[in-house]
């Protein structure tokens, strides 16, 4: 499994999770936990860029 | 003088004991919102944390003990533990690895590690909608 691989993976899960027990309507499940993986995987992205630049 | 007038909105619990919900959640993942009445939630929860526990053992994580004295390891016992059946089988049939010996194995506890704590989050959210603190039983 690639490390971005394992990061969707990993977003995936723990978004539904944060989803159902941090909001009280389905809807606003559905949104949040869409919210919290589009935030998991923009941040990485944005960290590992950081990183690459920092490091060049 | 305007008089405000204060409405008490009646909160619905559970008929089962919310010390149960959060203890039968905490055991087994769902558990406790099969027992709230949502079995919807139940699944979604059973199959995100089993799988992300077990995705963590076949990427070769390690299974953590309370009883080699570092203080790390005994942080990741605690967050395996989060989910103590799970924890339970992965020992007992010798899952994951007693070491961590690259990256991927690496991402792997914390897989499992971050799959007990969420447990810990549905467990104590079952319980919430148990004794009315959260809406929508």
């Amino acid at each position: 499994m690639s490390h971005f691989a394992a990061l969707v993976v990993y977003a995936f899960f723990a978004s539904i999770v944060f989803g159902i027990t941090q909001r009280t309507e389905p809807k606003n499940m559905i949104r949040f936990g869409a919210l919290c993986f589009g935030g998991f995987v923009v941040a990485a992205i944005v960290v590992s860029w950081g990183m690459f630049l920092l490091k060049h | 003088m305007a008089v405000t007038q204060t409405t008490s909105v009646p909160v619905r619990q559970s008929a089962v004991s919310p010390t149960l919900v959060l203890l039968a959640g905490w055991l087994v993942p769902g558990l406790g919102h099969v027992l709230v009445k949502k079995p919807i939630r139940a699944a979604l929860l059973f199959v995100s944390i089993v799988s992300m526990f077990f995705l963590g053992m076949m990427m070769h994580g390690k299974i953590y003990s309370a009883t080699n004295g570092d203080v790390l390891d005994l942080l990741g016992f605690v967050g395996q533990m989060g989910s103590p059946l799970l924890y339970v089988i992965a020992h007992a049939t010798s899952l994951g690895g007693q070491a961590l010996t690259d990256t991927v194995s690496d991402y792997g506890s914390k897989f499992a590690v971050v799959a007990g704590l969420l447990n810990v989050m549905a467990a104590v959210d079952a319980q919430s909608l148990a004794n009315g603190r959260k809406e929508g039983l």
